[in-house]
């Protein structure tokens, strides 16, 4: 971009050289607006510079950052929403999870556009039948938590992945703690 | 496959067998169709005692000296041995001694006397020719102590040899031990090998599809194609439809492939929001059992195949899940956590007579065999991980069949409750396995990917 900037200051002094070489005789010149008028009788006048537009505010607060303006798969790659993990073989919320879900309500109600998909997920030690309730029962608890600090149950939909899709395919309880869990997918905006 | 049964004198030249015009007429009407004549013979080989017969089964003999028809020759021979070993009905002659012996060049020049010094009960030997659209193979078993045609001749064209084998299997299997094999059989189980990737997901999860293979792992074929999770097969009755759970409209729905006309039905189709997981047949194929949410808690419920009359079995705030039908269509076993644990229950089809049938640590995915036997297998939890246990219903006993090599989950028996397909962690990814109902005659089906919730076809 710059070298081609400097290409064209470059080509522009050279026709102001050839300008004022042809222009060599100190004679008294034409008027020139009377001459360009003549030439161009049609051209109208050039518009005043545009008025720069008045800065649309919008009713919302002015968003500080750059969630309202992402798209739903840059939101999902980084979320907002921060998932909520289970203890082994339980659907209980416990005090970290309901924390969890107390920051994501507060997003829900900030964003209240937004409608979210909870997947329920377990870790392998469960059987891969039984888990499909285990992680559907996570994810409806999860659901009726944020349903019960007044989140529309209409922008929450379930679905349950059983042991389908572990997060860390790991085989230690660190893995598997990461795998329990439920999952906070951004469907709509 | 066609399957000819054709007349054959004993003592005519090989050639002569493929002659189907001017056949010999038996002298009375055979219990065959009119349009096979035949001399076919059918008496049973027995071992010394009650012992199962010691058998010899020779590589079939290729007629022609291409290498082709050599190699289908040997493809048959050793595909009807593991057919043969799979049910452990007869006992084999060591293959490593069959080298001591002259190899047959036809029928007509087996060396009986060396095989009946082997203690050779019977022995099954086959031809096979090219022939239009495949081969043509010969079988016949021979008592080997009086030299004379046990079983046979019998004729099968087909372009696919392990199909012939496997047709030889099944037949030997009923003539001569009343068993009904499981040669013909399929496996049908989800996998992630396709190696497709899931669009539009934050973590860039790998989608599972329903795949097809021979019951010995053989001919894998794909099923399902849609980029979602398509889990837990089951076939119908009738081993044209296809049963399981898929993701394709978002959540959890049951749908049913008609494999041979390549159609598709939704069962749980309507307006009921809530999941829908592992439909498991009526044996009259009629109906499906599966769990659902629509009321707000997974229950079991029951619908007509076509998605009709849906109604609910089982009524607890607990997880009811992994239904399956008695052989007689009467009763659904089922996977439950009313008590805290899941353990095994029984219901009626009709919703009454509730019973629990296991007090173990954690179980599910019971599967119920086939008459004679009376049995339920399952995946119990014995330490980190599952074993397979089998509850025998009459005795009340329990067995346990795999003992903590890898973690087994997911039994499904075969059509004659003698085998039991489960996956296994044991080799490293998740792969389905066979075994025998005692735990014996361990057999890795799959090799690629993560292979998970078999069935075996009826």
């Amino acid at each position: 971009m710059k070298r081609r900037t400097a290409l064209v200051i470059g080509v522009a002094s050279i026709v102001g050289t050839v300008a004022c070489h042809k222009n060599q005789p100190p004679v008294v010149r034409p008027t020139p607006t009377a001459t360009t008028t003549a030439a161009t009788p049609s051209r109208p006048p050039a518009p005043p510079p545009p008025v720069p537009e008045p800065t649309i505010v919008p009713p919302e607060p002015v968003r500080d950052d750059a969630i309202a303006s992402a798209s739903l798969d840059d939101l999902n790659k980084n979320s907002p929403l921060k998932p909520v993990f289970f203890e082994y073989d339980s659907d209980e919320l416990s005090q970290t999870a309901q924390q969890t879900l107390n920051d994501n309500a507060a997003l829900l109600k900030k964003y209240a556009t937004w409608t979210v998909t909870i997947e329920g997920h377990c870790d392998e030690r469960g059987t891969a039948e039984y888990n499909l309730a285990l992680g559907e029962r996570r994810a409806v608890n999860a659901r009726a938590y944020l349903m019960s600090l007044g989140i529309a149950a209409d922008r929450l939909r379930t679905v349950s992945y059983g042991k389908e899709f572990p997060f860390d395919p790991g085989r230690s309880e660190e893995s598997f703690s990461k795998n329990r869990r439920a999952h906070f997918v951004i469907t709509a905006k | 496959m066609m399957k000819h049964i054709f007349t054959a004198s004993l003592v005519m030249g090989v050639l002569a067998v493929w002659s189907h015009a001017a056949p010999q007429q038996p002298p009375q009407p055979p219990p065959q169709p009119p349009t096979s004549p035949q001399t076919e013979i059918v008496t049973k080989i027995s071992g010394e005692g009650s012992a199962a017969p010691r058998l010899v089964v020779l590589d079939f003999i290729a007629l022609a000296a291409d290498a082709e028809t050599g190699a289908i020759a040997k493809t048959i021979g050793q595909v009807l041995w593991d057919d043969l070993n799979f049910e452990r009905e007869f006992a084999f002659i060591p293959r490593d001694v069959y080298a001591t012996v002259p190899r047959a060049s036809s029928f007509n020049d087996i060396p009986f006397d060396r095989w009946r010094e082997l203690n050779a009960d019977g022995l099954v030997i086959g031809t096979v020719q090219k022939a239009a659209g495949g081969v043509r193979v010969e079988m016949r078993l021979y008592n080997v102590r009086t030299g004379q045609l046990a079983y046979g001749p019998r004729q099968y064209d087909s372009a696919n040899a392990r199909l012939i084998a496997h047709t030889i299997s099944d037949e030997l299997h009923d003539s001569q031990r009343g068993l009904k094999g499981v040669a013909r059989t399929k496996i049908t189980f989800d996998s992630d090998r396709a190696g497709e990737r899931m669009a539009g997901t934050v973590e860039n999860r790998g989608v599972k599809d329903i795949f097809i293979a021979d019951y010995d792992g053989e001919n894998p074929r794909q099923i399902t194609s849609n980029k979602t999770l398509n889990i837990a097969p089951r076939w119908s009755p009738d081993g044209r439809s296809i049963a399981y759970t898929s993701y394709r409209r978002g959540g959890a729905n049951v749908f049913i492939s008609n494999i041979f006309q390549g159609t598709l039905v939704e069962v749980t189709q309507g307006p009921k929001v809530g999941e829908n997981w592992l439909p498991a047949w009526s044996p009259d194929g009629s109906r499906v059992a599966f769990t659902s949410t629509r009321d707000g808690n997974p229950e079991i419920y029951v619908a007509n195949r076509d998605g009709s009359n849906i109604h609910r079995l089982t009524n607890h705030p607990g997880i009811d899940i992994s239904p399956t039908w008695s052989p007689s269509g009467t009763q659904i076993a089922f996977t439950s956590d009313r008590t805290g644990s899941p353990q095994i229950w029984i219901v009626g089809a009709d919703g009454l007579g509730l019973q629990r049938k296991t007090s173990e640590s954690y179980c599910d995915k019971p599967t119920w065999s086939s008459p004679p036997y009376n049995e339920i297998a399952y995946a119990s939890r014995t330490g980190p991980g599952f074993d397979i246990k089998v509850l025998d219903l009459a005795t009340g006993q329990t067995r346990q069949l795999t003992f903590g090599e890898g973690s087994n989950e997911s039994p499904a028996f075969a059509p004659n409750g003698r085998h039991v397909v489960f996956t296994s962690t044991r080799a490293g990814k998740t792969h389905v396995f066979t075994m025998a109902r005692d735990g014996k005659n361990v057999r890795q089906l799959t090799k690629a990917g993560n292979n998970e919730k078999p069935d075996w076809s009826k």
